[in-house]
């Protein structure tokens, strides 16, 4: 299969972006998505050309940056925005999930980092995502010190309660609900967090300061707010749902009440 | 053979009560002290990241560093079926006695008795914490924990979250060192990946890293260093471990004085996505928990074999009569929840013989026919729903009609820095914990045991033994990070790096990762012969000294810069691999993951050489270019008779 692609570039978290455009050849439509990128860095590693050409207008900065390590679509570092959807074309998956089976032979292909206020771009495709772990710090956890817990069994938690829990707690923090909510919201992520140890009794003790927390935390870090478009819903690959949200808001307003 | 750098410090005492009598020894350090002693630890996968939160919560001031965005994506996160603690919910007569004897079976006869007792022996703890921490284990209707089977025993003591156990149980660790990092016990470096060990009198004290956004080398220094930065997998370039994960941290160790233990003892997965093509950069695992339920098979006619290759008949056409369940036909006692090493082989030796089931030749079936049968759809979706839809997405065949294929690929490293009981390495101040060390999982490890070992080591271990070291060092001041020593190391990296650039050749880095791959796979993979690995070892030469002289590493040094990284890192699995075919060369026997054709049963079972090879083989740097030295721990086994592995009765 062959292709066009249309990459963002972009130097530094400084510099002025653009995109240029390349083409790859004979791609094998088993191939995945980042597969097809390593190609492509391949072909420009060997022909890259000289800054000042780029200046100009080269077509080829060098190689193009992109986060990516575990491949398998769990580590959550791959993020990009490929013909403007989060993840690209596909449902439920994530970049390095996505296969060049679901595009068209001769197709041209738009790829972009995640756009958003709390996400700036490091380099090309790279963002720094620091804001989510700056989030998780203010309250997602249960404070329980090493050693102090009793046997596991000792509380009993219904099976419902803890597969419902791990439905919200699949979140693997990659950020396409944000890239993909038009007020660059991380609601989502904050209520997976706050959703999942809620639904647990070991995480009641905190639920509603964790929650107000969390929430105080992505403000002040720039996201936006939720307009329930659920967008986000749709673009999660691992399918976390508003439900979730709801239970976030649930948890924010009981916080409110009893203060 | 006596060498004074090898005490492995195993207290004294019957075998249950070592843990115990080392930890009323073990000095402690006072909180006032603990709050000027310093600790870098590198890493954020399972080991790094419970270590990290629990020297925090002691009080201790740590500096935590990642080469990801967060600490989050550390490679953990992507084990998929369980953990083991011998809990004995189940009533099914476990204990920690039996934890312990089937990871001793499960190595081979190749692992530290003492240290393998203190794993089982803590891994109860670790289920009660990680529950605590509000993990979301699998649950019975009932509200108990539920728990399913791993490879080589014959008891359910695997805790699960459906197919992502690794990532719930590396969002604990991750929750608990957030909750350090919000109180200021310790201090998070995300993309930052180190590339020296800075020792000063002998004793380990800083490192230097580079700031991946910036190119910018740093340095910081501590009072004791710990590595957590995991195994070594990724020199076969094709493999289940993540594109970033490396050797490179534990290499540079290695080079600075701390012995390599045990490099030949790698892990091949029997259960992984089989190669489709050359533009490949990885392999994916698809979990041994699938084994509980799945059966293995290949047809017994190479006229359906033929078949299947040429897309005539699928493979549910295949009538059971005419299906090899191998697994089953050989080792009826464990049936497909063999040991990996032992599935692996037994695939291989089919495929070998040609009853391989794709155009390839190199896959077998995973079939859970019966088991949506027997079990009905909802119970199967529960219990690897998620590896069905990850299977499905990446074949684009869909378990629920047809088996799945799977062939062995490279997975886990049990070799790594050898460590004493206190999970000190030779370098006094330098520890080494999880997959980055050698200690627990001999020639082979048992599935479920690398989230415990990793969890073992940094929550409950770890925390206590290095506090005997530190005991001694409260009263020294910070490590002056000015000192001629940093100085010395930061310029070597600096001038590595110039190196690299200045090359300006024609290959690229992944070009010659590949390259490397294909020769260790061929030279150093699941079959191994004298003369393979000579040849193997003097191709390996080859190609580093055309990596030196032919690589192309564009861009700079002062930005971010992914191929500069990974020349880096391929520059070092240009020496792993050379250590790794070393060792395997000298180790004249079969055992576990490494398998010489040259020492083998009439059934092609591994034949093992207690009488010369059991022993621990710790490797030593002797300079650039020079043979490593090899010193031995030799192996006793007090508490275990040591027979010939046997999962056939």
């Amino acid at each position: 299969m062959n292709f066009n692609l249309k990459i963002w570039r972009q130097k530094n978290a400084k510099a002025k972006g653009h995109f240029e455009t390349y083409k790859v050849t004979d791609i094998a439509s088993d191939t995945s998505f980042l597969e097809m990128l390593d190609i492509l860095n391949e072909q420009l590693i060997h022909t890259g050309c000289d800054p000042v050409a780029v200046d100009k207008g080269c077509q080829n900065s060098g190689p193009v940056s992109f986060d990516h390590d575990c491949r398998e679509g769990i580590c959550g570092a791959c993020s990009l925005y490929i013909d403007g959807r989060a993840h690209g074309p596909d449902d439920q998956v994530t970049t390095c999930q996505l296969y060049m089976r679901h595009f068209k032979d001769g197709a041209t292909i738009t790829v972009e980092p995640w756009r958003s206020a709390a996400f700036p771009v490091i380099k090309d495709l790279v963002v720094d995502r620091g804001a989510f772990d700056k989030i998780l710090q203010a309250g997602g956890y249960i404070s329980v010190r090493t050693g102090a817990a009793q046997d596991a069994n000792n509380i009993l938690i219904p099976h419902e309660k803890a597969e419902a829990s791990m439905d919200a707690a699949a979140c693997i923090g990659c950020g396409a609900c944000v890239a993909t909510c038009k007020n660059g919201s991380a609601m989502l992520f904050v209520a997976s967090r706050v959703s999942s140890l809620a639904l647990l009794p070991q995480g009641r003790p905190e639920a509603a300061r964790r929650a107000r927390a969390m929430v105080a935390k992505m403000d002040e870090l720039g996201f936006g707010n939720c307009t329930n478009t659920r967008a986000c819903e749709m673009e999660c690959p691992k399918h976390i749902t508003v439900e979730h949200i709801a239970r976030l808001n649930r948890e924010f307003l009981n916080a409110k009440f009893s203060e | 053979m006596a060498d004074n750098k090898l005490i492995s410090k195993i207290p004294d005492g019957p075998l249950a009560e070592k843990w115990t009598k080392r930890k009323s020894e073990i000095r402690v350090v006072s909180p006032n002290n603990k709050r000027k002693l310093e600790i870098i630890v590198v890493g954020t996968g399972l080991g790094g990241a419970s270590a990290a939160a629990t020297l925090g919560e002691l009080g201790y001031n740590v500096k935590i560093f990642c080469i990801s965005d967060s600490p989050r994506r550390a490679h953990s996160i992507a084990a998929q079926g369980g953990i083991n603690a011998a809990k004995n919910y189940q009533n099914d007569n476990d204990s920690i006695y039996r934890l312990f004897y089937d990871t001793i079976k499960g190595g081979d006869y190749r692992s530290r008795e003492a240290n393998v007792y203190r794993l089982a022996e803590v891994s109860a703890k670790i289920i009660d914490q990680c529950v605590a921490q509000g993990i979301p284990f699998a649950r019975e209707y009932g509200g108990y924990l539920a728990n399913r089977s791993f490879g080589g025993v014959q008891v359910s003591r695997t805790f699960y979250a459906r197919g992502q156990t690794g990532q719930q149980l590396l969002l604990g660790a991750y929750a608990a060192l957030n909750r350090q990092i919000a109180a200021g016990t310790v201090k998070s470096y995300p993309r930052h990946e180190m590339l020296d060990l800075v020792i000063i009198n002998g004793e380990a004290k800083g490192i230097i890293a580079r700031n991946l956004v910036t190119g910018k080398l740093e340095r910081f220094g501590a009072h004791a260093v710990v590595l957590a930065t995991g195994g070594y997998g990724h020199t076969y370039y094709l493999s289940t471990n993540a594109m970033n994960s490396n050797g490179s941290a534990a290499w540079q160790c290695y080079k600075k004085g701390a012995y390599f233990a045990n490099p030949c003892f790698a892990q091949i997965h029997p259960t992984c996505i089989p190669v489709h093509g050359e533009q490949q950069s990885k392999l994916t695992l698809m979990s041994e928990s699938l084994r509980n339920d799945g059966r293995i098979w290949v047809p017994k006619k190479m006229d359906d074999v033929n078949k299947l290759r040429k897309h005539e008949i699928k493979p549910s056409q295949i009538p059971e009569e005419d299906r090899d369940y191998y697994l089953e036909r050989r080792y009826p006692a464990f049936g497909n929840l063999v040991p990996r090493d032992v599935a692996s082989r037994a695939a291989k030796e089919r495929c070998d013989a040609g009853y391989g089931v794709n155009e390839t030749g190199l896959a077998v079936f995973l079939d859970f026919k019966d088991a949506i049968q027997r079990l009905g759809h909802q119970r199967v979706e529960e219990r690897y729903g998620n590896l069905f839809q990850m299977y499905e997405k990446i074949t684009t065949t869909s378990p629920w009609e047809e088996p799945m294929m799977i062939y062995p690929a490279i997975h886990y490293t049990m070799g790594g820095l050898w460590v004493d009981y206190d999970l000190q390495t030779t370098v006094p101040g330098l520890y080494a914990i999880g997959e980055c060390n050698f200690s627990d999982h001999g020639g082979n490890r048992l599935g479920a045991s690398a989230l415990m070992q990793g969890l073992a080591d940094g929550y409950f271990i770890l925390p206590y033994t290095i506090g005997d070291y530190l005991s001694h060092k409260f009263a020294e001041p910070k490590t002056d990070i000015s000192s001629p020593e940093f100085d010395k190391a930061e310029k070597e990296v600096e001038a590595k790096i110039n190196k690299l650039f200045s090359i300006k050749g024609k290959e690229t880095v992944d070009s010659l990762h590949k390259r490397l791959g294909h020769l260790m796979w061929e030279y150093v993979g699941m079959a191994r012969s004298e003369d393979g690995l000579k040849k193997g070892i003097e191709e390996i030469k080859k190609l580093r000294e055309e990596f030196w002289s032919n690589v192309i590493v564009p861009g700079t040094n002062d930005e971010f810069n992914q191929e500069l990284e990974k020349a880096l890192r391929l520059a070092d699995f240009l020496e792993i691999g050379e250590l790794m075919a070393r060792d395997a060369l000298n180790r004249n026997e079969s055992c576990g993951g490494h398998f010489r054709i040259e020492y083998q049963t009439e059934d092609g079972e591994t034949k093992r050489d207690d009488q010369n090879y059991m022993y621990v083989s710790a490797w030593e740097y002797k300079g650039d270019g020079q043979i490593p030295e090899l010193h031995k721990e030799s192996l006793s086994y007090e508490n275990i008779k040591i027979a010939t592995r046997n999962y056939k009765d």
